[in-house]
């Protein structure tokens, strides 16, 4: 067999797979965002742009998606990489299989499971009761954008410390010497060679927890009781409750369009703050 | 320079009863050692003997447990490494590799504090790249560099700084033999040429030999011999360091007698030789005698003088000035012999199984503790 031949067989899985479960569904999307809703729901063939027209009944979850997904990314970046860097850099070595064990053991339990939980800590006999007893009367958390952030950060949590953490540990520790060799001062030379070398890892870190937070409508239906809704809420409540897939379609190819969009804007700013360094390879 | 005008000259830093442990293990022990100002020296020993500990206790990457680190008069035992005046050349060179060429030797410059200016740190960064032959490399990146090159950048990020001690940590490991070889040149006429003190750490003899003023030998985390590379290959003052210090015949004998520094020695075979010593050994004693394989004669015929045992010629390895001989005594066992090219054209080859002589002056035998 050619090397073409070996080639195209090494890639046949994945691209039957990725065509028969990815682009025709997608395609099928694309087709019935121009048709129109059934009497009794459902997709009727049409060519009208009045689904596309209707998109800002829906701006609401698209807001909320988009101020909550960044938020969140950036939140869950803030609280992982202190984590990374103990774990990588400071942590003894004893000690760090067993705590990135314990990184990864939530993923144990099912998302559902952990989210239901975190309705009771947030929930007016958690949280809020604790707070009342030191004065601070009348605090909701449940329902709020807030509850939906912390649920959301919780758990994608180890998708942001993961990368992040493999960047840092297989950074030259040497490197570290030789600056301090050199004369400067430890901070100085965290944000000056130990910052830098990580941006690989906190650039797919970011990508992957972002993408995932833009598609996300589990943890804000169950923690967002309705009232912080995603995109994703808004398809599940159009596909499976009132049933009008020509507007949903409109709908999911917006997002889908959106996502591109940031997607791309972000590769381009990440590649330009990596200039022409070789260890930043998203494109 | 001279070796005694460099003894004169002030001490730019200083071991004072220096012990370094990590756990339960004795990285250094008891190391005394002054480095002279403007001084090549090199710690030579094999892997574990405790000179890359002594090299980065004076970088300040190690505190000691004992004793006392000084530069320039003070002791520097509880100052960082990022405020010691000293530069270090890394094994691995590590160099940034997320900065050009250019940024990788301003580095130091620009910690500085108060700052210097722009302007200033680019002509010192351009002179350093000049120095080293580098001029037009400034904006590359560092993995377009070739190993040689590399190590030249390191140089340059190091003495730009214009540091009172450079460190050298196996800096050469990484090259191949022939850049191994121009590079020993180029740091011997750079440190000349400069005047910093040069601190060079190594496992090879040889670098060790063509480069330094003094060489301190270590093992075992202690320092066993220091003195000039000629010093120690003359007059090595151990079994160890003779074998570390080029190569050597060692025979074991039992001194049978003493008068003045001439020691009288009965070998492990039966026959007896005449030795000279400065240190006092008792009749009895278990010894060592080091015979260097260039001051030993291959002949066909015993010479008038001097000892002369039989040998059965082994091997032969032509090495273009030398050729190198193994022959197997009865009383000695195998001899190494080194016969210039003139010698062996005046002589003849010999081939392995022949019958030959090996003597030597009796100034030659050097008798060595065990």
């Amino acid at each position: 067999m050619t090397q073409k031949g070996r080639n195209a067989l090494l890639l046949t899985p994945a691209g039957l797979w990725l065509l028969v479960m990815l682009v025709l569904p997608l395609l099928v999307v694309f087709v019935f965002s121009f048709g129109e809703r059934g009497a009794a729901g459902g997709y009727v063939p049409a060519f009208t742009l009045e689904q596309y027209a209707n998109l800002p009944a829906r701006w609401t979850a698209f807001k909320n998606t988009l101020i909550l997904a960044p938020l969140g990314t950036i939140a869950a970046l803030v609280i992982a990489y202190p984590l990374a860097y103990f774990l990588a850099v400071r942590c003894a070595p004893r000690w760090r299989t067993s705590l990135l064990i314990l990184v990864i053991v939530p993923f144990w339990t099912s998302i559902l499971i952990r989210s239901y939980a975190w309705i009771f800590i947030l929930g007016g006999r958690g949280l809020p009761a604790l707070l009342e007893t030191v004065g601070l009367d009348d605090v909701r958390l449940i329902n709020t954008p807030f509850a939906v952030l912390v649920g959301i950060v919780y758990g994608y949590l180890p998708l942001m410390v993961f990368p992040i953490f493999v960047s840092l540990d297989k950074l030259d520790k040497r490197l570290l010497e030789a600056s301090a060799d050199l004369g400067s001062t430890p901070w100085r030379t965290f944000l000056q060679v130990t910052l830098p070398l990580s941006i690989p890892g906190v650039a797919t870190g970011c990508m992957l927890v972002f993408i995932l937070l833009m598609g996300e409508f589990l943890i804000p239906s169950i923690l967002g009781g309705g009232k912080v809704f995603f995109v994703g809420n808004a398809l599940v409540d159009l596909f499976l409750q009132s049933r009008n897939w020509a507007y949903g379609s409109a709908v999911a190819m917006t997002l889908v369009a959106v996502m591109l969009v940031t997607v791309s804007v972000y590769m381009k700013f990440i590649s330009r703050l990596g200039g022409q360094r070789d260890d930043i390879s998203l494109m | 320079m001279g070796l005694e005008d460099r003894a004169a000259t002030r001490h730019i830093a200083e071991l004072r009863a220096v012990t370094k442990t990590f756990g339960n293990v004795v990285a250094a022990k008891d190391l005394n050692l002054t480095i002279g100002e403007g001084e090549f020296l090199s710690f030579l020993g094999p892997s574990g003997c405790g000179k890359t500990t002594a090299l980065r206790m004076l970088a300040g990457f190690e505190k000691p447990t004992e004793g006392e680190v000084l530069l320039d008069g003070q002791v520097v035992n509880d100052l960082d490494a990022h405020h010691r005046p000293v530069n270090m050349v890394f094994q691995q060179y590590a160099l940034f590799p997320h900065l050009s060429v250019f940024d990788n030797i301003a580095y130091g410059l620009r910690q500085r504090r108060p700052r210097i200016d722009r302007s200033t740190i680019s002509t010192k960064v351009e002179q350093a790249l000049e120095t080293v032959r580098l001029g037009d490399f400034g904006p590359r990146r560092i993995w377009e560099m070739s190993g040689g090159q590399q190590q030249r950048v390191a140089l340059a990020r190091a003495i730009v700084n214009e540091p009172k001690l450079l460190l050298l940590d196996e800096p050469m490991a990484a090259l191949d033999r022939k850049l191994r070889k121009e590079m020993q040149f180029e740091l011997q006429n750079l440190q000349r040429q400069l005047g910093i003190t040069f601190v060079l750490v190594t496992h090879d003899q040889e670098e060790a030999l063509s480069m330094s003023d003094r060489i301190c030998v270590m093992e075992g985390g202690r320092i066993v011999q220091v003195g000039s590379p000629r010093d120690l290959y003359d007059a090595p003052r151990s079994r160890y360091v003779a074998g570390f210090v080029g190569t050597s015949n060692f025979f074991d004998a039992t001194v049978a007698d003493t008068a003045g520094n001439s020691v009288t020695l009965t070998l492990k075979g039966g026959p007896t030789l005449q030795g000279t010593s400065d240190t006092l050994f008792s009749p009895g004693q278990e010894v060592c005698v080091s015979i260097r394989p260039e001051q030993i004669a291959l002949t066909r015929a015993a010479p008038a003088t001097g000892s002369a045992f039989p040998v059965a010629i082994r091997n032969r390895i032509f090495l273009g000035e030398h050729t190198e001989y193994l022959a197997h005594s009865d009383a000695l066992g195998d001899i190494l012999v080194l016969v210039p090219r003139q010698a062996e054209l005046n002589e003849g080859t010999f081939n392995a199984g022949e019958q030959a002589f090996v003597s030597w002056n009796d100034t030659a035998q050097l008798v060595l503790e065990k």
